[in-house]
């Protein structure tokens, strides 16, 4: 049983008659830790403030990749992708005419961004949902044919990406990448994000959609066997989730305020991968605690890459250590415990 | 553009794909054995390669010497990957992406244990002497080191073949690959089985390691990532579980590699993603590819 | 709105299949099959090992595609109709090797075929009815207060549903941990949320004891009576089969040895040697 019903029967018995409670009790749960997080966030200084605003937007990354791969069971290899869409597309969209004109140094950028300048929501919307299509465009012919493939075929894809972010300078700059993007993503955008895609996630989730999801996710063939058009739905998923891993990839941008190539490999897609591993696929609320878990951890290990000297204390600097601690991790957590923290998937069939 | 320039280009294309075929056929044998897209293949071929290395440049050992050795040693870290990773998930039956992803996280530990413990700036691989020579047929240039990967490659290929079709274990490994529940029930220890197929796939990474480091001498621990990835292509082209479709694969995959960059320059800085293409497309249109075999669920 | 022609045949017959050949590579698993089924009736459907049943059913459910022959439901030609579109008309299945949703609980394999379109005849043409799908998919991820009335609606109906089949006591068990024969009965359960005119049954009685086997044939007589079905069955259990079966077709080799009554199978000299292999 998942914990949503497990919550969900608690709270009937203590409070038999408060529907709106039975209803609404996620809802008021996601909002309250929104506003502490929020509360703390501006009470600290401004290392553990960016460190709060990342984990906010690995938090929509992994709550988006978790929903196509988890809870539908349609497992992609290329988050990176859409994340780098959603930037790039985002960013082109808040920059000044006049910073794309300094920016753009090899090539004039692409018509129409030369002029465009719309607010950051707007754009971020925009960038989300180019994300959205080219999940959707990928998604028509690789769900037609047998699922094993997505992932080899979402992995060839996201590479793909990352060669024509390389080299269509006239849309990307290249090599170099997009510099002086406008920092619109503050602590507020950022939780207010992070909250809306957990909310919106875990409620599909544990709704009739939810449902029909993991069912294509547990045995394909029986749930087409019960009227489900297997292709359609996850043409959704993927869909959908392209659109949330575009909206982090947006705010992503705006936090760096210098993107390039480098910032979208695989190397994203294997830290996307290990958090809603470690949270548990299938699990919303799972993955956005494994998200934060993540973001500090990874930032606490850089420490111990750059040598540790207190007092008689004197531990050299071993740079790349984080990766090896990341992927004995990834390993360990195969073998030892597949499910992750609250994944509702036992692993073992064949 | 005359036909000196478009042979050069062929040979330069076999000289590549050669190397992709010989990365190929070891992912491909691994894959048709245990059903393990073994996307550490790659970081194999990279560990071999510093092997070869350290035995070139520290122990001072003569290349043929060299060659083998690093092959048994990396054979030996290949069986240790099985063990360590592999081994328990096929124990307990663990569905395929699970194995996929272990094998994404053995490439990260690898390509990054290398990094901590020697370092990612990239050393020049000591070429042996020999390899430098090239021969001239006409305007034509081809170097020792492509007639070196090919005949090595052919020696490679025929001792699998033999291996695979003439030996007991070659039998064993064909019974495992088709029914590995009932080859466990007649006895067969396959355990030891598995483990001698990721040693003779690790030994041939190392070789082809090897190969590839005397055409691009410059080594470091990301080096196999992407001659990895392209020998992935070139096998699920060709037709992943089949040698020969990795051979044809790879041979392919080089030639219009080196094409692209010499007669449409203007893609070359896309070839990557056109090869990533060619993966793609496979994979929707024949995911078999040109001689592998299908498997279908029952209902 | 797709539509797709008909040609109306018998309504009498709920099913009716017309010449079907299948050929796999050079294998030929169906040959030249054809047999009606009368509405309302248990009809068996037996045969050796290998004779070609289980791909009949995947015939019927859309699985497969006939290489030739039709397939008529109801009076209507639904041989191009797919897998999934089946189930909207009333046609519903079970496996041989029980397909449950296993991480799902008993409750939520039930509320999770509550979901489809109907497919509704207008003149003689199929048309993709509106959406009964209760809520659009954005009502549910914003949590609207639609959405939640639908949802307890839902669980009423699945648990009512599991009152039917003996089965609310293990409304929130995983439905992997249930025992055998309680997995049969919700796989059974769940074909029958799905509202059909046509039930198929995949060797129910496998691996059940003959206590089982007489509490599942009462259970089958009651489902087709109270829940006004046409059940198909595929068993190898021939006390079951002679004991609830009205009309039984012989499967041997893909081809159709014998259609009638269980007595009349049960004497039929091809049957017999089909089974045993000889001549008696």
């Amino acid at each position: 049983m998942n914990w949503y019903l497990r919550i969900r029967k608690l709270i009937q018995k203590k409070f038999p008659n408060n529907k709106f409670l039975h209803r609404y009790f996620g809802l008021i749960a996601f909002i309250i830790v929104g506003i502490i997080s929020l509360f703390i966030g501006n009470h600290v200084n401004e290392f553990w403030q960016r460190l709060i605003i990342l984990s906010a937007i690995y938090v929509i990354m992994a709550v988006g990749y978790n929903f196509s791969n988890g809870v539908a069971g349609q497992f992609s290899l290329d988050p990176n992708a859409y994340a780098a869409i959603g930037a790039y597309v985002a960013a082109l969209l808040t920059m000044s005419p006049e910073t794309k004109e300094n920016v753009f140094i090899l090539e004039p950028v692409m018509k129409p961004f030369d002029k465009i300048q719309l607010p950051f929501l707007i754009a971020t919307l925009i960038g989300g949902l180019a994300a959205a299509f080219s999940a959707f465009l990928i998604g028509i012919p690789s769900f037609r044919v047998r699922g094993d493939y997505l992932a080899i075929i979402t992995f060839g894809f996201g590479e793909i990406i990352n060669v024509i972010a390389n080299n269509l300078v006239s849309l990307t700059n290249g090599a170099l990448g997009l510099k002086g993007i406008p920092e619109y993503t503050t602590l507020a955008w950022a939780i207010g994000w992070a909250i809306f895609s957990v909310f919106f996630l875990w409620h599909l989730t544990n709704s009739q959609v939810g449902r029909i999801l993991k069912s294509i996710r547990e045995d394909e063939i029986a749930a087409e066997a019960t009227g489900i058009n297997v292709f359609r739905w996850k043409l959704f998923a993927f869909t959908l989730s392209g659109f949330f891993i575009g909206i982090g990839g947006a705010l992503f941008a705006h936090y760096l305020t210098t993107i390039s190539p480098q910032v979208f490999t695989f190397f994203l897609t294997f830290n996307l991968l290990i958090i809603i591993l470690i949270g548990g696929l299938g699990s919303i609320v799972g993955s956005a605690i494994a998200a934060v878990l993540f973001t500090f951890a990874f930032e606490i290990l850089r420490v111990f890459e750059e040598g540790i000297h207190i007092g008689h204390i004197n531990i050299p600097p071993i740079p790349g250590l984080r990766m090896v601690v990341f992927a004995i991790l990834l390993i360990a957590l195969m073998i030892f415990r597949p499910q992750g923290l609250f994944g509702d998937k036992e692993v073992s069939i064949k | 553009m005359d036909l000196s320039f478009i042979a050069q280009e062929i040979i330069n294309g076999i000289s590549l794909g050669a190397l992709y075929a010989l990365i190929a056929v070891g992912y491909t044998m691994v894959y048709g054995v245990i059903r393990l897209i073994n996307f550490a293949h790659g970081d194999i071929m990279m560990v071999g390669c510093f092997i070869a290395y350290f035995l070139l440049l520290k122990l001072k050992l003569p290349w043929p010497l060299a060659l083998i050795l690093s092959a048994i040693l990396t054979g030996f870290v290949g069986v240790l990957v099985d063990r360590i990773a592999y081994k328990p998930l096929r124990d307990r039956g663990a569905a395929r992406i699970i194995n996929l992803i272990t094998a994404v996280g053995v490439s990260f530990f690898l390509e990054s244990l290398f990094v901590v413990v020697l370092g990612g700036v990239p050393r020049a691989f000591p070429v042996p002497d020999i390899f430098n020579k090239e021969f001239c047929i006409g305007n034509v240039y081809i170097s020792m080191a492509t007639i070196a990967t090919i005949i090595i490659g052919l020696i490679c290929v025929s001792i699998l073949f033999y291996i695979v079709y003439k030996t007991k274990i070659g039998m064993a490994m064909r019974a495992i690959s088709v029914d590995f529940e009932t080859t466990k029930l007649m006895g067969v220890n396959v355990d030891r089985i598995i483990s001698f197929t990721f040693f003779l796939g690790s030994a041939l990474a190392a070789i082809s390691g090897f190969m590839w480091a005397i055409q691009f001498p410059s080594i470091d621990p990301y080096m196999g990532i992407i001659p990895g990835v392209k020998a992935f292509v070139a096998a699920v082209f060709g037709g992943i579980g089949s040698v020969i479709g990795a051979v044809v694969g790879g041979l392919i995959i080089g030639i219009l590699e080196i094409f692209i960059v010499g007669f449409l320059p203007d893609l070359a800085q896309y070839r990557d993603a056109l090869i990533f293409l060619i993966l793609i497309f496979t994979l929707l249109v024949k995911p078999t590819g040109l001689f592998g075999e299908k498997l279908e669920e029952k209902v | 709105m797709e539509k797709i022609y008909v040609d109306p045949l018998d309504p009498h017959y709920i099913l009716e299949l017309d010449h079907i050949w299948i050929k796999f590579g050079g294998l030929i698993a169906l040959k030249d099959v054809t047999f009606k089924v009368k509405k309302g009736e248990i009809f068996g459907l037996i045969g050796p090992n290998g004779a070609g049943k289980t791909t009949l059913f995947n015939i019927i459910t859309g699985v497969y595609k006939p290489t030739s022959g039709k397939v008529f439901f109801d009076g209507d030609d639904i041989t191009d109709l797919k897998a999934y579109e089946r189930v909207w008309i009333g046609i519903s299945r079970t496996f041989q090797n029980i397909r449950l949703f296993k991480n799902l609980t008993v409750l939520e394999n039930i509320m999770t075929v509550f979901h489809f379109k109907k497919l509704q005849k207008w003149g003689p043409f199929f048309v993709k009815f509106l959406d009964i799908f209760p809520y659009k998919w954005w009502e549910a991820g914003l949590a609207l207060p639609k959405f939640f009335k639908f949802e307890e609606k839902l669980e009423e109906y699945a648990l009512e549903l599991l009152k039917i089949v003996g089965l609310e006591d293990y409304w929130d068990w995983k439905a992997s941990s249930l025992p055998y024969g309680k997995q049969r009965k919700l796989e059974i359960a769940r074909a029958l949320a799905t509202n059909p005119k046509l039930l198929l049954l995949d060797e129910p009685a496998a691996g059940m004891n003959p206590q089982e086997t007489s509490e599942l044939m009462e259970f089958i007589r009651k489902i087709r009576d109270e829940f006004n079905l046409t059940i198909i069955l595929i068993e190898h259990d021939m006390k079951l089969v002679m004991g609830v079966c009205e009309t039984i077709a012989v499967l041997d080799h893909g081809e159709l040895i014998a259609l009638g009554k269980p007595e009349e199978i049960k004497n039929n000299k091809r049957v017999i040697e089909a089974y045993l292999g000889e001549a008696i």
